[in-house]
């Protein structure tokens, strides 16, 4: 198929009547609302891993060292805070699932394009004053990414303003959130049943209703701690009958569904590419898609398993503990069906799979060691240790880190119509992969050995596992500058790439490369699965 | 960009959208369950220094706008375009007389030295604190939705002027008054959950 523009810039030329930044900025074409959000994302990715190489380098020695305890609780703070809010949540969903929702349905745009544009304000909004809230007032926040009361309500650092910004990107979520699941409602292209729909717009579907859900929580939870400060309302202080415990619950029915928020969308990229290198039909289509829902819904019963040693009855700790485990069921659905599509298929090894098995890998650790986690008895062992640390970046960082590395690799050649270096790509994945592996895993010895999270100094019992983490640090530093440049390089001169260079199945791969304005030249008709790979050939 | 334009779609966004307004205002719900199941006692000593009657007062007004608001989107159906402004001023002109009604409440109440931190309310009961803290907390997030939705309606009373909302393209007049009806429900919660908990 040749669509008479291979090599052309389609939605990336410039736009007619409005010229230059404006017809970025001011823009409501999803792929270029988009691209902002992949900017603005990869930008604060970098400030936060440049401050989490610096702590790392003062955790290699104990004592005072580098930077001093104040800056350390500030830094480990904006770490959280920029990582969490101001990169993994809107990471995948808001970049990438912008860009390729419309195209995956057959759709024009979003439902209600100027409001994705207000959500990228918002963001930029929100961001903007995360930053500022670092440089003015009395000093950066210092009370880590959860703001727990009654230390948020007291510390003189410049929390107020860290919490409006928090609470303003949640608006901005939130608008994302319901402008996606209007869209899969209401914008599916003839013939695309739910059935057809890509895996990708099923887990966005998901956690587009988390975001809806459960964002308000945090909103309303922040305004408090806003609020506490500012008006002296004393809802959470216990000298006046508050009862700080109720914060935290107010958190985690927000923060614990917000996990879900952040790896749903990376499980749907992996469920797209998987079978495209196996060139087989998903395993369980369906199981998958309802267990994206499941996770959504069991997900959003389980936020006290942050409170187990929090002073809560025995009965709650109980009841969530089991709710615990039973969230586990649809991730693990999940793992197996991707092992199962991988099982017999002709695998070709290409840098996206490469990153997709780093996912499995990664999440797996992950979420076995959630269990341990998740199991009370355990849990008042490596609570609030490093265990949780090495836990939650397994997670976050190898799931949906490497989740949206390989989207990346996976749709880039779509979204700017060229491909980067292969090899260099394997090679980056490679040394990441180590790098996590080495910076990461001695996190769980540390944990269960004891040593405590956030803090500035430790006894030399540990140095080693330090050491090594912070060896780790570096290695993973080295993959992504390699990943990165090769991607950036591919982007700007990479050859081009052709229309479907992955022999996929799914609608954006029927349309031009990049994709014209207003996605296919004419309205897509659907007339098969989105992994039926019959009479769909590469296209280079 | 082809503007298209989506009744249904519309809708669905805004029925999303209220709910997680309710959402929002369901997390202070939930602080005031847990407060009020923690001291009972005090919760009730704290409801019987609020003003029924300025209350109820407040009540029926926003019941009247929820009707008024109504019968705006009936009339621009109907292509009666002067009623239907009429009844949105209306709407308007009861929101305004809400607020002016909660202005006098609040200073009368602080002019008791009743709000947040101050001396009077360390020295009661904790219960009470929190019963004020709540009340504070949550009529004022309530009220700065009034404010909201009456700007909100004002904007659509302008653009039905302009002839920008009419009969055949109504979708904003609806989503404003059901925003609209959404802040009369919540009035219908923390009404009795403050005014009547004596
Ligand atoms: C099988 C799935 C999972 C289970 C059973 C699980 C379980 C848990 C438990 C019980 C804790 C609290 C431990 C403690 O503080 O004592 C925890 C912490 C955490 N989990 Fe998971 N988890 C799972 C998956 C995930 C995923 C997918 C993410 C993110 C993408 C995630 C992110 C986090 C974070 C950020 C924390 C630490 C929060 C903090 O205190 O700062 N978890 N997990
Ligand atoms: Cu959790």
């Amino acid at each position: 198929m040749d669509h008479g523009n291979v090599g052309g810039l389609g939605f990336l030329a410039p736009a007619p009547g409005r010229k230059g930044l404006l017809s970025w900025i001011g823009t409501t074409d999803h792929k270029r609302i988009g691209l902002l959000y992949m900017g603005c994302v990869g930008f604060m990715f970098f400030c936060g891993a440049a401050l989490g190489m610096i702590l790392r380098l003062k955790l290699m020695t104990p004592g005072s060292t580098l930077v001093g305890p104040q800056t350390y609780n500030a830094m480990f703070t904006l770490h959280g805070v920029i990582m969490i809010f101001l990169v993994v949540i809107p990471s995948i969903p808001a970049s990438l699932g912008n860009i390729l929702l419309p195209l995956q349905i057959g759709a024009e745009d979003v439902s209600f394009p100027r409001l994705n544009l207000f959500s990228w304000w918002l963001y930029v909004l929100g961001a903007t004053l995360a930053v500022v809230s670092i440089f003015t007032g009395s000093g950066a926040p210092d009370t880590g990414w959860t703001f727990y009361v009654p230390f948020s309500e007291r510390t003189t650092t410049n929390v107020s303003l860290a919490v409006t910004a928090v609470t303003i990107l949640g608006f901005s979520s939130i608008l994302t959130g319901l402008n996606f699941v209007t869209t899969i409602h209401r914008l599916r292209a003839p013939g695309m049943t739910w059935t057809r729909l890509p895996l990708f717009v099923w887990s966005l579907y998901a956690t587009a209703w988390i975001q809806v859900l459960a964002t308000p929580i945090l909103g309303i939870t922040l305004v408090l701690v806003f609020a506490e400060r500012v008006l002296n309302l004393g809802l959470f202080d216990p000298g006046r009958g508050g009862d700080p415990l109720l914060y935290q619950h107010l958190f985690w029915i927000y923060s614990h569904p917000a996990v879900y928020i952040m790896v749903l969308p990376a499980m749907g990229v992996i469920s797209d590419i998987i079978p495209v290198f196996a060139r087989k039909n998903i395993f369980g289509y369906k199981m998958i898609a309802f267990s994206s829902l499941a996770i959504a819904f069991a997900g959003s019963l389980v936020w006290a398993h942050h409170m187990f040693t929090s002073g809560m009855s025995d009965t709650a700790v109980l009841v969530f503990s089991f709710l615990t485990f039973i969230v586990a069921i649809p991730s693990a659905i999940k793992v197996f069906n991707w092992v199962s599509t991988l099982y017999k298929g002709s695998i070709s090894v290409e840098p996206p799979l490469l990153f997709s098995l780093g996912f499995i890998f990664m999440f797996s650790v992950g979420g076995l060691t959630g269990l341990v986690q998740g199991a009370a008895g355990t849990d008042i062992h490596v609570h609030d240790t490093y265990f949780i640390v090495g836990h939650f970046h397994y997670v976050i960082f190898g799931g949906t880190g490497l989740g949206m590395f390989a989207a990346l690799h996976f749709w880039l050649p779509k979204i700017f119509g060229r491909m980067y270096d292969r090899g260099v790509a394997k090679l980056s994945f490679w040394i990441i992969l180590v790098g996590m592996n080495v910076l990461y895993f001695p996190m769980f010895i540390l944990g269960l050995e004891g040593l405590p999270r956030r803090y500035y100094d430790y006894l030399p019992k540990y140095a080693h596992g330090q050491v090594l983490s912070t060896i780790g640090s570096w290695i993973l530093a080295v993959g992504l500058v390699i990943m990165f440049a090769n991607l950036y390089r591919g982007m700007r001169r990479g050859p081009l790439a052709g229309d479907n260079p992955w022999g996929a199945a799914t609608l954006e791969w029927t349309t031009s490369s990049p994709p014209p304005t207003n996605n296919f030249e004419v309205e897509p008709v659907v007339t098969h699965g989105p992994y039926d790979f019959r009479g769909v050939a590469r296209h280079e | 960009m082809s503007e298209h334009r989506d009744y249904a779609g519309g809708k669905l966004g805004m029925w999303i959208f209220l709910f997680t307004e309710i959402l929002l205002f369901g997390g202070l719900f939930l602080l005031y369950a847990a407060y009020l199941h923690r001291y009972p006692a005090d919760f009730n000593a704290g409801g019987k220094q609020l003003d029924v009657v300025l209350g109820a007062a407040n009540t029926i007004i926003l019941i009247t706008s929820s009707f008024t608001v109504a019968a705006s989107i009936t009339a621009l159906r109907l292509g009666q375009t002067a009623r239907c402004l009429w009844l949105l001023a209306a709407t308007v002109a009861l929101a305004l007389g809400f607020l002016v009604n909660k202005f006098f409440e609040w200073s009368a109440k602080i002019g008791h030295g009743i709000y947040p931190g101050s001396q009077h309310l360390l020295q009661m009961p904790p219960g009470e604190n929190l019963f004020f803290g709540l009340y504070y907390a949550m009529t004022g997030l309530h009220g700065l939705h009034v404010l909201i939705g009456a700007t909100l309606l004002s904007v659509t009373a302008a653009l039905v002027r302009k002839g920008r909302v009419t009969q055949g393209n109504f979708g904003l007049l609806e989503n404003a008054g059901l925003y609209w009806h959404l802040v009369d429900l919540v009035w219908i919660f923390l009404f009795p959950l403050f005014y009547l908990i004596a």
